[in-house]
């Protein structure tokens, strides 16, 4: 479970406008059926995740209750109801990665970190999530900062790739 | 025309090892040089052997540069495209004959058994330029279907081929198709699976990004074939060089008068949509499937009503994967019997499988069903690295099982997998060395399973819960004898009364290690003891007092002081203090610590 985190909602009235836009613009491009997904997948774009202020905005605009537009947002794993670190920290735990020992490049982000997956680290710096398989198994064990790609991870490289992040 | 053409691959594989920089300086250095006229730089879809990433070959001579590095640009440059002098040191080892002179790719180990029909392109054409498609006969099959075959015709060619659902189950493709188009309805849908949840397996994103228009052209047919006009591909947003492969194609389709209304003048109108997937593994499941790109929960329904009668949005569907769709256009052009002649009497065709694990070419390969598993892990794959024992291959991710060692001689189809305890699932396949405990890699399946469950029924919801729990006291070394055949017992009453797939399914990775590797539960809960030494609760580290030359490194690295003896002698492991970190193991510059 995520760590819920105490960070008050500080949406601007410039990310609400765009929002509403969005769902205007969706609900013409998919003849008004099936838009939930796409506009929780818009909105924690503009927003970064999925506070229950957003999601209130959704559920009006999609005319449906707060609660159907919660329960599609915590189905799914993409996600998140609490903000995300700066640097966002994947970990593949695919099957490759798994059986080359991406389990304990895992740990030893979590040790270093003090954090579980799902988590932010208080600084709002760095949140780790544990990823399926993301396609280059040739690399095994894999992690990633945003979009830097790390292969061939082994817990002793953990502490030396997380401090090119810290400040 | 261009004297070289360079190819350089642009998969998720090699684009993780910077392959779009070594593309960007290749393009670059060849503007400065003024060579834009006569070297060709192009990015394409997956070659298939990640392991050697990143990945580019330079034509006429089909050298084969593997684990190019952005400093090499202007060494490639400078020698071969300048000089005519091939850069040797990069070659693919396996490409070099013994005097020096280059072999075809196709001579090598690793593609010399394979067969490529649904990888036909990748690693071949720009996936973002149709004109290349098109120049490789694509959509020549779509106008051949809607000018000289009525539906009925289209459906006759599928079934006779024999092609089943690559996605794992192997439903026959004709016949999905055929209750679609004699369901009553004017509106229905196709829909492409490309939600790809098998963790370790990626041939469906590889299609996708070395070949979109292979889909798209074949989801187009398939709506002939059972009279829809609109079409779906739900694909996992985890996959944006996919979704933007896609996008572009989808666009340029349409632009082409390939995708919309009346193509090739026919009257005959479809159109395509991309649906992004959240991330949730159910809606690999076809009704939840639906369920989500109506916008909801992904969570299952009973069938019947089949999807082919009612499904997304309550019309009649076909949903197929990918790998299937990439087949069809060959068979239409080709025709049946030229795709039944490959593979086995019930498993015709050949299927693309993900290598990845212990083995030391990982990649994508698409064999001739009927190959063996022996042919692909040691002829394509290369066997273990380390020169370690091959243990065991995994097949059909969380919902497969394991092939052990004294079956790999089994030729690979759908029913010598299920007779075997697996299942063909969607091609991921996973090699595991004697370094890889049995019992931990069914655990890892089910922490995954559980995860992933919808939680719509207490049979999926509960039952794998507690079957993880179960696994987790053999791990940690406190169940007992009678608990492994209550986890039997649980398993087979999770598959009996689960809703969906997902669930009938997840016992399977405990079933079958279960049933092959029984030998190593049992040294979990009698001997307390972990034979691949990866369980941590059951480890015990120890010192060789041979080995030992009492050099103080690992006491003075031991995070809990746990180790004591003095200099030049050897030292000793306090087992009640170590908590089992490794870090001892790691240090020692003399193997004297081992893990008993």
């Amino acid at each position: 479970m995520a760590k819920k985190i105490d960070v008050p909602f500080n949406g601007t009235k410039e990310q609400e406008e765009r929002l509403r836009k969005v769902l205007a613009d969706l609900k013409i491009e998919h003849g008004g059926k099936g838009l939930m997904i796409a506009s929780l997948q818009k909105a924690q774009e503009i927003y970064g995740y999925l506070p229950e202020a957003v999601q209130q905005i959704i559920a009006d605009e999609l005319g449906v209750s707060l609660a159907e537009v919660y329960g599609v947002a915590t189905f799914y794993a993409q996600f998140s109801l609490y903000p995300k670190g700066q640097y966002k920290i994947g970990v593949c735990l695919g099957t490759a990665c798994y059986v080359k020992g991406s389990g304990d490049v895992y740990k030893k982000v979590c040790e270093t970190l003090k954090i579980e997956g799902g988590q932010c680290t208080d600084d709002l710096k760095f949140s780790l999530d544990a990823t399926r398989c993301i396609g280059c198994c040739g690399l095994a064990p894999v992690m990633t900062i945003n979009d830097d790609v790390y292969g061939k991870v082994t817990p002793e490289e953990v502490e030396g790739i997380l401090a090119k992040y810290r400040d | 025309m261009f004297r070289s053409h360079i190819l350089v691959c642009g998969g998720t594989g090699c684009t993780s090892g910077n392959s779009m920089k070594i593309y960007e300086a290749l393009v670059a250095r060849i503007r400065k040089e003024g060579l834009e006229n006569e070297v060709h730089v192009t990015k394409t879809g997956c070659f298939g052997l990640c392991a050697l990433g990143p990945i580019m070959i330079v034509y006429p001579e089909g050298a084969f540069y593997s684990q190019v590095k952005v400093e090499d640009v202007d060494e490639i440059i400078d020698e071969h495209i300048i000089k005519g002098r091939i850069v040797t040191r990069l070659l693919y080892k396996e490409t070099v004959g013994e005097n020096g002179d280059i072999k075809a790719l196709s001579d090598t180990n690793f593609y010399k058994k394979q067969h490529r029909v649904a990888l036909r392109n990748c690693g071949v054409i720009n996936p973002e330029k149709i004109e290349e498609y098109i120049a490789y006969d694509g959509y020549q099959a779509l106008g051949k279907v809607l000018t000289e075959m009525t539906p009925q015709d289209v459906i006759d060619v599928i079934s006779k081929s024999g092609l089943r659902g690559r996605g794992g189950a192997g439903f026959p493709t004709g016949r999905k198709w055929q209750f679609a188009k004699n369901s009553p309805g004017k509106k229905k849908y196709v829909c492409c699976n490309a939600d790809e949840g098998d963790p370790g397996a990626f041939m469906d994103r590889s299609i996708l990004e070395g070949d979109p228009h292979a889909v798209i052209e074949a989801m187009a047919i398939a709506a002939y074939a059972i009279g829809s006009d609109q079409g779906y591909i739900y694909v996992r947003a985890e996959y944006p060089i996919a979704v933007q492969r896609l996008t572009i194609a989808i666009k340029q389709a349409r632009e082409y008068g390939l995708l919309g209304k009346n193509i090739f003048g026919t009257g005959f109108n479809f159109d395509l949509d991309i649906r992004l997937g959240a991330g949730a593994f159910v809606c690999g499941e076809e009704t939840a499937l639906m369920t989500s790109i109506e916008g909801h929960r992904g969570e299952p329904r009973p069938r019947p009503p089949f999807p082919a009668v009612k499904g997304l949005f309550g019309k009649p569907t076909i949903l197929n994967n990918v790998e299937t769709y990439a087949n069809v256009a060959q068979i239409i052009l080709k025709g049946a019997d030229w795709f039944a002649s490959m593979g086995t009497e019930k498993s015709r065709g050949t299927k693309v499988f993900a290598l990845g694990g212990k083995i030391h070419n990982t990649g994508l390969v698409e064999i001739p069903m009927g190959t063996t598993m022996r042919e692909i892990i040691y002829d394509i794959g290369g066997g273990c690295p380390n020169g370690k024992k091959f243990k065991a291959a995994q097949t059909g991710g969380p919902s497969g099982g394991c092939i052990p060692a004294h079956l790999i001689d089994t030729p690979i189809d759908y029913d010598n997998l299920l007779a075997i305890g697996s299942m063909m699932g969607s091609g991921g396949l996973i090699v595991m060395d004697e370094d890889n405990c049995m019992v931990d890699i069914a655990k890892f399946f089910l922490e995954f399973t559980v995860d992933e469950s919808c939680g719509k029924c207490t049979a999926c919801r509960i039952g794998t819960k507690r079957l993880y729990e179960m696994l987790c006291k053999v791990t940690d070394g406190t169940a007992t004898m009678e608990d492994l055949d209550k986890m039997e017992e649980l398993c087979y009453y999770i598959k009996e009364n689960s809703l969906c797939g997902l669930g009938q399914t997840a016992p399977n990775p405990v079933l079958s290690t279960l049933h092959y590797f029984r030998d190593e539960y049992e040294a979990h809960v009698r001997d307390k003891r972990c034979p691949a030494g990866v369980c941590k609760k059951l480890l015990r580290y120890q010192i060789v007092a041979d080995k030992c030359k009492g050099c103080t490194l690992c006491a003075r690295n031991c995070p809990v002081g746990a180790i004591t003896g003095s200099v030049k002698e050897p030292h000793v492991i306090d087992p009640e203090k170590c908590i089992k970190c490794g870090v001892c193991m790691e240090k020692c510059r003399f193997g004297a610590v081992i893990k008993a």
